[in-house]
């Protein structure tokens, strides 16, 4: 069938095509502008379409990578490879879903320079489904690399007042930060002669050449997630950056860290992670209770809700570490989910951020009054945030916990004080915001929802509380894969020990 | 050896050369015996004569080798006089809008690319330290006077004079290191050379002439410690010269380096990776320190242009095929970007002339959104971010050295390249996020056109030019080994 061959192909560059028609709209009227939106629109949707097809097709059953294409091209290094197993499948259903609500909420907030923004958009798109549908490691640098212009642009030109030292700051930290992966994405070419991730997958590499390589790739997905102490740059740049760039900053791009972790550094280097993970442990501890306290002294709502997503990003990276069925599991189920949450939570500040033009906790108070609606889908979004049993938020964590439970009872113990932190930062952020009388003057004309913004943000509801009580669709997606993702690494650890 | 002048036929090899000097003297006669209007017309000829005979070093692949051994045709020498009569035509191109104003409407500054250019085939050829001083002369003393060729300027004569001057040392101490090679060899021709080094000890003589060559060409490369005139001579030269200069000459000096190393001291290769690793990592290193202060877009690129040459250093470090392969390709998108850099620069005019200061920039994505677009996909291309083709240029050459297991260079390097970042990011914030300050006249055709095609080279490398052109850069390359 042409349309299952092809289609991670069309997945990856059918955004592509709609920023070339995006480029070519005629003018720079109301007329072509809402063109431009609706050319966005529409490539976005069609895509998040072709994506859940795919899903569709995709047998968890199979181990395998499916949907595969595989040509030779540049020098016979690199070439064009593209598959999707069942850990990779559900980002690109992720990255599918987000990016028209993305376009969407920016359809009346960007103003200025629409052409702009959409292409970048488009583009930023068209990278992020390149890193997870990519069989080859180099294409892998390329597109997760790639993804600095188009943020770096977002940032810097529709951002706020300090976008600039943002935008430079975020560049600086992920281009650092990766440049060394590019040297062991190298070394292991003149070591294994190949580049494709199926065959890299089977490699093994010798135990000092893996220390090395973890660590190298480890500066890259760490700076990228990010994990405590290279988070600096996070909150700065979702403060800054429009709705829409927090939503796939928070969203989508620190999940390529986590699908890093999962797809190279776990199964490639399988004794260079059995040693380094206590390591990793101590930093995810870190990240949950440390830029949790952090998070309880924000005064900017953006920031405060920066701080918790590094603080769940370290659930993710302590569950792919614990390196069992249960923990990985958690840390996929827990980035799907955060993307919701996440990205629901940007978009609901974004909702107030459009009417009053601050972020500042201290000039809001009592908005329930004028915006009922609002309260209680901010009040569902932060409870899932916690995580609340009944909200997608809750599995996630909870799997991590088991996990870290059965390797190490003091890790467990102190991370689970982090989640009463979440819980005690994200309640007070909503008394703060939502509660209180209404005593500005500002507030008392604000309205409530409108209809394009419940249709950006009830989707995400509905699939945050869907996968709280019935976590099965993504469960039985990924569970195959990571079943024998974790058998492998027991293997590769356990023969090294008979070995010794 | 008579042969070789009876037998028209067997001088294929050298039918480039040949067609090329003839055309060039034409055109110098038809300027001299025609009217100052007909110099447009002239330039309009040396570019036809360009492709022309690049046209022919494509379509016939006569290789060989000529004149008692002192000039190789083979297909590295095709590949790089290609990319050099590429660049040479394209710089005359750039040149045509702004010729008036920077003095460059004379007949003579046709026919000294034009003659620069066959220094640099020369070069490209050489297989014996004799030619290869010849061509290297033959290119200075052009590029010498178009430096200056702007003549009521005094920066343009200061140009033209440091030119001269540094340019005058570094062929002494390249003379110096051939007579010492010659003295301690008893060979001028690079292949007898190495045949000489193999049989006998490595004496500290012949390894004091081969730092002495290799000073001399790194000066032509501007590679530093050897890269004091390329700020001063970048910025003086009219901006059409400058965009020559950092392209076609540093392609020409690179390839002539790369045959004399692998070549001649292919027994030795320990000694000259040393002085070829510390020119790549001082290169990479002070440009990107260098270049953060800089106001001015052409002493910018004169930095720019330097740390390129240092990452280009990274492959030939290698000393492998790959290496050689990586510095070819290297070349061929850093000629690319630089040609596309150059037409963005000289498309943007303001009442007071040419665009020179990066802050006359300001808010150039609201203005003129095609330069500036265009501006930005080159500067993140020589940034060497993915998926553009300054990223496979130096993936090419970072493969070369993780090869050959340098990983000390390979780490510095890849660093330097994340410092560089911060001063290319400046010009793109200054384009995209500062607020417009003034006006451009129109952009002409031809400077519209060079950008649309660099700007959609780089931006598809992967899907388009960059299979083809790493096999062509092997095959050149491996007629090296």
């Amino acid at each position: 069938m042409i349309l299952s061959d092809n289609i991670l192909s069309i997945i990856t560059f059918l955004p592509l095509v709609g920023a070339l028609f995006v480029l070519l709209v005629p003018g720079n009227d109301a007329v072509a502008l809402n063109n431009m939106r609706r050319i966005a629109l529409a490539t976005t949707l069609v895509t998040f379409v072709l994506t859940l097809i795919m899903w569709s097709m995709f047998d968890p059953s199979n181990i395998e990578f499916q949907f595969v294409q595989n040509f030779e091209w540049i020098g016979n290094v690199i070439g064009y490879r593209v598959g999707v197993d069942g850990i990779s499948v559900l980002f690109v259903v992720l990255t599918g879903l987000l990016m028209p609500l993305c376009v969407l909420t920016s359809w009346e907030s960007v103003k200025k320079r629409v052409r702009e923004y959409m292409i970048a958009f488009l583009i930023l798109e068209m990278l992020m489904m390149g890193v997870f549908t990519t069989l080859d490691l180099a294409m892998f640098y390329v597109f997760f690399e790639g993804g600095l212009i188009p943020m770096f642009l977002i940032i810097g030109i529709w951002g706020g007042k300090r976008r600039i030292q943002a935008s430079y700051k975020f560049f600086f930290y992920t281009f650092v930060g990766s440049v060394f992966m590019l040297l062991a994405i190298m070394a292991m070419y003149w070591h294994a002669g190949t580049l494709d991730i199926t065959q890299l997958l089977k490699t093994e590499f010798p135990k000092e050449m893996q220390t090395w390589l973890w660590l190298a790739f480890f500066a890259s997905f760490a700076v990228k997630m990010p994990m405590w102490p290279f988070h600096r740059w996070l909150p700065e740049a979702h403060v800054e950056a429009p709705t829409a760039g927090s939503v796939v900053l928070a969203a989508i791009l620190l999940k390529m860290g986590g699908y890093g972790f999962l797809r190279f550094s776990l199964p490639m280097f399988p004794d260079a992670s059995a040693y380094f993970a206590n390591f990793v442990f101590v930093l995810s501890v870190g990240a949950i209770v440390i830029t949790s306290l952090i998070a309880l002294v924000q005064t900017d709502i953006k920031k405060l809700i920066a701080y918790s997503s590094v603080a769940h990003m370290g659930f993710v990276t302590m569950g792919i570490f614990t390196a069992n069925v249960y923990g990985i599991e958690g840390a996929i189920f827990q980035m799907i989910s955060h993307g919701f949450i996440s990205g629901a939570l940007f978009l609901s500040v974004g909702v107030i951020y459009d009417r009053m033009h601050t972020r500042e906790i201290s000039a809001y108070g009592g908005l329930v009054e004028r915006m009922p609606k609002y309260a209680a889908i901010f009040m569902i979004f932060t409870m899932a945030n916690v995580g609340l049993p009944g909200t997608s938020g809750f599995v996630g964590e909870f799997l991590v916990l088991v996990a870290i439970f059965q390797v190490n009872t003091w890790f467990a113990a102190i991370a689970t004080l982090g989640v009463i932190l979440s819980a005690a930062y994200a309640l007070w952020l909503y008394r703060r915001v939502i509660f209180g009388a209404l005593t500005k003057e500002s507030l008392k004309s604000i309205l409530d929802l409108n209809t394009r913004e419940k249709v950006i943000i009830y989707p995400l509801l509905i699939l945050t509380i869907l996968f709280g009580f019935y976590p099965a669709p993504i469960l039985d997606t990924i569970s195959p894969a990571v079943q024998a993702l974790v058998s492998n690494y027991s293997l590769s650890i356990g023969a090294d020990l008979l070995a010794h | 050896m008579k042969s070789d002048i009876v037998n028209f036929a067997s001088l294929a090899p050298a039918y480039p050369e040949l067609i090329l000097v003839i055309g060039a003297m034409a055109i110098l006669m038809l300027g001299v015996f025609s009217k100052k209007s007909a110099n447009a017309s002239l330039a309009g000829i040396g570019i036809g004569l360009l492709v022309a005979v690049g046209a022919i070093i494509i379509v016939f692949p006569a290789t060989g080798v000529l004149f008692n051994g002192a000039f190789i045709q083979d297909d590295f020498a095709r590949y790089m006089k290609t990319l050099v009569l590429a660049g040479s035509a394209l710089a005359l191109v750039l040149s045509v809008s702004s010729a008036v104003e920077d003095g460059l409407d004379k007949f003579e500054y046709t026919v000294l690319v034009l003659f620069a250019t066959l220094g640099m085939m020369m070069m490209i050829s050489a297989n014996d330290l004799m030619s290869l001083y010849i061509g290297l002369e033959m290119q200075a003393l052009s590029l010498y006077i178009l430096a200056a060729m702007k003549r009521q300027s005094t920066k343009a004569t200061e140009a033209g004079l440091k030119y001269f001057v540094l340019g005058a040392l570094s062929s002494g101490m390249l003379l110096y290191g051939a007579s010492l090679v010659y003295g301690f060899t008893g060979q001028t021709q690079f292949d007898k050379i190495a045949e000489v080094i193999i049989l006998g000890e490595r004496s500290i003589g012949l390894v004091f002439g081969l730092v002495f060559l290799l000073a001399g060409l790194a000066f032509k490369i501007s590679a530093v410690p050897f890269h004091m005139w390329t700020p001063d001579v970048y910025e003086g030269a009219p901006t059409p010269v400058t965009a020559f200069f950092a392209t076609a000459p540093k392609i020409a000096a690179m390839a002539l380096l790369i045959r004399l190393v692998m070549d001649s001291f292919e027994p030795i290769s320990s000694d000259w990776q040393q002085v070829v690793i510390f020119l790549s990592i001082a290169s990479m290193v002070l440009a990107a320190f260098a270049a953060i202060g800089q106001k001015n877009l052409k002493r910018l690129i004169a930095y720019s242009s330097i740390g390129h040459v240092g990452f280009a250093l990274v492959g030939l470090s290698a000393g492998s095929l790959v290496g050689v392969q990586g510095v070819a390709i290297y070349m061929a998108i850093y000629m690319t970007m630089t040609i596309g850099l150059f037409a963005c620069i000289l498309s943007l005019k303001n009442e007071n002339g040419y665009v020179e200061e990066i802050s006359d920039l300001a808010g150039l994505a609201q203005t003129r959104p095609f330069v500036a677009g265009i501006m930005a996909i080159i500067l993140f291309s020589l940034i060497g971010l993915p998926p553009l083709a300054g990223f496979f240029a130096k993936w090419h050459v970072f493969l070369a050295a993780i090869e050959a297991q340098l990983y000390i260079l390979s780490v510095i390097g890849v660093l330097a390249s994340a410092v560089s970042a911060f001063y290319y990011l400046r010009v793109v914030k200054t384009m995209f996020f500062d607020e417009p300050v003034q006006k451009f006249a129109a952009v002409p055709n031809e400077l519209r056109f060079i950008m649309a095609v660099s700007g959609f080279l780089i931006v598809t490398y992967f899907l388009t030019i960059g299979s083809p052109l790493a096999s062509i850069a092997k095959t050149a390359a491996l007629s090296l080994f």
